[in-house]
C-alpha cells in the first residue's frame, strides 16, 4: 500500500508539472467537444487527433488522448438532456430520463447531477484501476502464447457475446474484422497477403483508418441530408443545484453505477455503452417507484451517467496490465501508444512507471477539470450545437481526411478510409455492429502469433 | 422471400469464398506448423459458417426491398468529394484540395449562400492547414507553387 501511495505520488508529480496539466485539459476540453457533438463519438476523435500527438512526449500524448475518451463521456450527456440526442452511444439512456427532467424544468438539476455522478464515478474508479492494474500485470508476466492466445480470443468472443445485437451477426464481424487484419505481410514467412501490389498495404491495414471509416464517415454518409436537429432546452444557471431529494435519490444509483461500471468495463465489449444500460435497468429494478422511470426519474441520470465514466476507467486495467484491449476504444489507444513507442502490457509499470502513473494521477486531475468544464461552462458547450449541421458535416469530414493522411502521410490510408465508410454506411443499413471489426483488425496480428 | 438477413448472410458468404480462393496461392502448412494461409482460411471459413447461418435464421427479418437510402444523393455526393480529396490530395495539396471539397459540398451539394462558401471553405482550409502543419508540426502536402 505505502509502495502504492509512494507510486501516485511520482505520478502526482508528473500529471501536476504544466505541460502535462494543459495536455490533460487540452484532451478534456476536445473530449467534451466530442461528447457534446453528435456524431462525433470518442473513438473517431481519438484517432482523427491522434496526429496532433505526433510531436509531443508519449505521457502527455497519452493523457491528452485518455482526457478527450473520458470526456466524451462527460459531454455526451448535455446533448442528451437537453436536445434528447446523445452525443455519443453511452448517453443513450440518459436521453430518457435526462430530457424528461429538462422538459419539466430540471435540466440544470439533471445536468449537475450528470457531472456530479461522473466525476464521482471517474474519480473512483480510478483508485480501482490503481490497485487491481499493477497486481495483473505481475501475474500476466507468467503468460506464455497459449494463454495470450486463449485471453485475445475470449475478448473477440465476449466482446460479440456482450454486443446489443445478434451474436450471430457480431462474431461473423469479429471473423470478418480479423480476416481484414490478415493483410498484409506475414510476420513470420514474409509472404504478401491480400495486398495486390500496393507496397502501403504490407504494414497492414491501419486501425485508424479502420475506425474513422466505419464510425467517423459512415455516420456522416448515413445522417448527412436529415432535416435540422431539434430545439435545445437550455438551461439557466441559477438552476443548477438539485434539490436535497434529488440530491438523496441520485446517491445511490451513483454508487451502484460506479461499481457496476468498473466491473462492466474490465470485461471486453463496448463497456461504455453496456454499463450505461445495465445501470437503467438495474436502478428500474430496485426502485420503489418503476413508474417514474421514462418520465424524468433522478436514478435514470444518475446510474447509467455514473457507470459510463466508470467503465472507461475499468476498460484501461486489461489493457495497461496486459497489452489486451477490452474494445474498439482501448484499441485504438493501445494502438496510438505504440505509435509513441509505449507496449502496454505487464512490463509497462515496470519499465516506465513515471509514465504509467503519471496517467493515473492525470485521470484525477481530468476528472476535476472535467466538473469544472461541464457545469459552469455548458452554456458554451451548447451553443456548438447551433452550428448547421451542412457547414458541421463538411469540417468533421475534412477531419477525418486530414486525420487519417497524417498518421502515415499516405493517400492510400484515405482510400481504405473512404471504402470502409461505406461498408460502414451498408453494414448499418444490414443492422450489423461494425464494432467488433475494429477489434479484430487490432487483435488479428496479436492472435496469429500466438497461434503460430 | 429475398430477406434483409439473407441477403447480408449471403454477401457474407461471398467474401469468404474469395479469401478461400485468394488464399489457394499461400502456404497452408498444418496446425503444428501453420503457414501464411492457415488464418486466413480458418477464419474465411468461419465466415463462411456465419454467413450461411445468418441467411439460414434469417428468413424473418425485413424484406430486402425494404431498405430506404432516402440520403443516397447526399451519400453519393460526400463519396465523390472523399474519392476526389484521395486522387488531389498529393497532387494540388492540402489547401487546394480541402477548399475544393468545401466548395462543393456547401455550394453545390448544400446550396449556401456563395460567400459564405468560400469564407468558409478558405478559412477552414487555410486555419487547419496552420494549426497542423505550421504549429502541431504534421506534415500535410503542399501542391503547385507550394500552395
Amino acid at each position: 500500500m505505502l509502495e502504492t501511495l509512494h507510486n501516485l505520488a511520482v505520478g502526482f508529480s508528473v500529471a501536476l508539472s504544466p505541460p502535462v496539466l494543459l495536455y490533460a485539459f487540452v484532451g478534456c476540453v476536445i473530449g467534451t467537444l466530442v461528447g457534446v457533438l453528435p456524431g462525433v463519438g470518442p473513438l473517431a476523435g481519438i484517432s482523427l487527433l491522434l496526429p496532433a500527438t505526433f510531436g509531443m512526449d508519449a505521457t502527455r500524448a497519452i493523457v491528452m488522448l485518455a482526457g478527450i475518451y473520458y470526456g466524451a463521456m462527460y459531454g455526451g450527456s448535455t446533448t442528451s438532456i437537453l436536445m434528447r440526442i446523445p452525443g455519443e452511444a453511452a448517453s443513450v439512456m440518459t436521453c430518457i430520463d435526462g430530457y424528461a427532467m429538462a422538459r419539466k424544468g430540471r435540466a440544470g438539476a439533471a445536468l449537475a447531477i450528470a457531472a456530479v455522478g461522473s466525476y464521482v464515478a471517474g474519480s473512483v474508479s480510478v483508485i480501482g484501476l490503481m490497485l487491481l492494474a499493477p497486481p495483473l500485470a505481475a501475474f500476466a508476466l507468467r503468460f506464455g502464447p497459449p494463454e495470450y492466445f486463449a485471453l485475445l480470443l475470449f475478448g473477440l468472443l465476449v466482446l460479440a457475446y456482450m454486443s446489443s445485437g445478434s451474436m450471430l451477426k457480431s462474431l461473423a464481424m469479429a471473423a470478418l474484422g480479423l480476416l481484414l487484419g490478415m493483410v498484409g505481410i506475414d510476420q513470420m514467412s514474409g509472404y504478401f497477403r491480400f495486398a495486390y501490389g500496393i507496397v502501403e498495404l504490407g504494414d497492414g491495414l491501419g486501425v485508424v483508418p479502420v475506425a474513422v471509416g466505419l464510425f467517423g464517415v459512415a455516420e456522416i454518409l448515413a445522417t448527412a441530408g436529415q432535416p435540422v436537429p431539434p430545439k435545445v432546452i437550455e438551461p439557466r444557471l441559477r438552476e443548477l443545484l438539485p434539490s436535497r431529494t434529488e440530491w438523496r435519490q441520485s446517491v445511490g444509483p451513483i454508487g451502484r453505477g460506479t461499481v457496476l461500471g468498473f466491473l462492466v468495463g474490465i470485461i471486453p465489449g463496448s463497456a461504455h455503452i453496456i454499463s450505461s444500460f445495465v445501470s437503467y435497468a438495474l436502478e428500474k429494478k430496485l426502485s420503489k417507484h418503476p413508474e417514474e422511470f421514462g418520465h424524468g426519474a433522478v436514478a435514470g441520470v444518475a446510474g447509467p451517467e455514473s457507470a459510463n465514466n466508470s467503465a472507461t476507467s475499468g476498460a484501461f486495467v486489461p489493457m495497461l496490465a496486459l497489452g489486451v484491449p477490452s474494445g474498439p476504444i482501448p484499441a485504438v489507444m493501445l494502438a496510438a501508444m505504440m505509435v509513441h513507442g509505449v507496449s502496454p502490457g505487464p512490463l509497462l509499470i515496470r519499465q516506465q512507471p513515471e509514465l504509467f502513473w503519471g496517467f493515473i494521477a492525470s485521470m484525477y486531475v481530468g476528472n476535476v477539470v472535467l466538473l469544472i468544464l461541464n457545469l459552469p461552462l455548458v452554456g458554451i458547450f451548447v451553443n456548438l450545437l447551433r452550428v448547421p449541421y451542412p457547414y458541421l458535416y463538411p469540417a468533421i469530414l475534412t477531419f477525418s481526411i486530414l486525420g487519417v493522411y497524417a498518421v502515415n502521410g499516405s493517400v492510400v490510408d484515405v482510400w481504405i478510409m473512404l471504402v470502409m465508410g461505406v461498408l460502414g454506411y451498408v453494414l448499418r443499413k444490414l443492422d450489423f455492429e461494425t464494432a467488433p471489426i475494429v477489434l479484430g483488425v487490432v487483435l488479428a496480428p496479436m492472435i496469429e502469433l500466438a497461434l503460430r | 422471400m429475398l430477406s434483409v438477413d439473407r441477403v447480408a448472410g449471403a454477401a457474407l458468404a461471398v467474401v469468404a469464398l474469395f479469401v478461400l480462393w485468394e488464399s489457394r496461392t499461400l502456404p497452408l502448412g498444418s496446425l503444428a506448423n501453420p503457414g501464411p494461409a492457415y488464418m486466413p482460411v480458418v477464419l474465411a471459413l468461419l465466415l463462411l459458417v456465419g454467413g450461411i447461418a445468418i441467411a439460414a435464421v434469417g428468413g424473418q427479418t425485413p424484406p430486402f426491398s425494404s431498405l430506404a437510402f432516402p440520403e443516397w444523393r447526399h451519400a453519393l455526393a460526400i463519396f465523390l468529394a472523399c474519392a476526389f480529396a484521395a486522387l488531389a490530395l498529393e497532387r494540388l495539396g492540402y489547401r487546394l484540395t480541402v477548399t475544393l471539397v468545401l466548395l462543393f459540398l456547401l455550394g453545390v451539394v448544400e446550396r449556401k449562400r456563395p460567400v459564405a462558401t468560400i469564407v468558409f471553405a478558405a478559412a477552414f482550409a487555410s486555419g487547419t492547414y496552420f494549426l497542423f502543419d505550421t504549429l502541431l508540426r504534421v506534415p500535410l502536402p503542399r501542391g503547385p507553387f507550394g500552395i
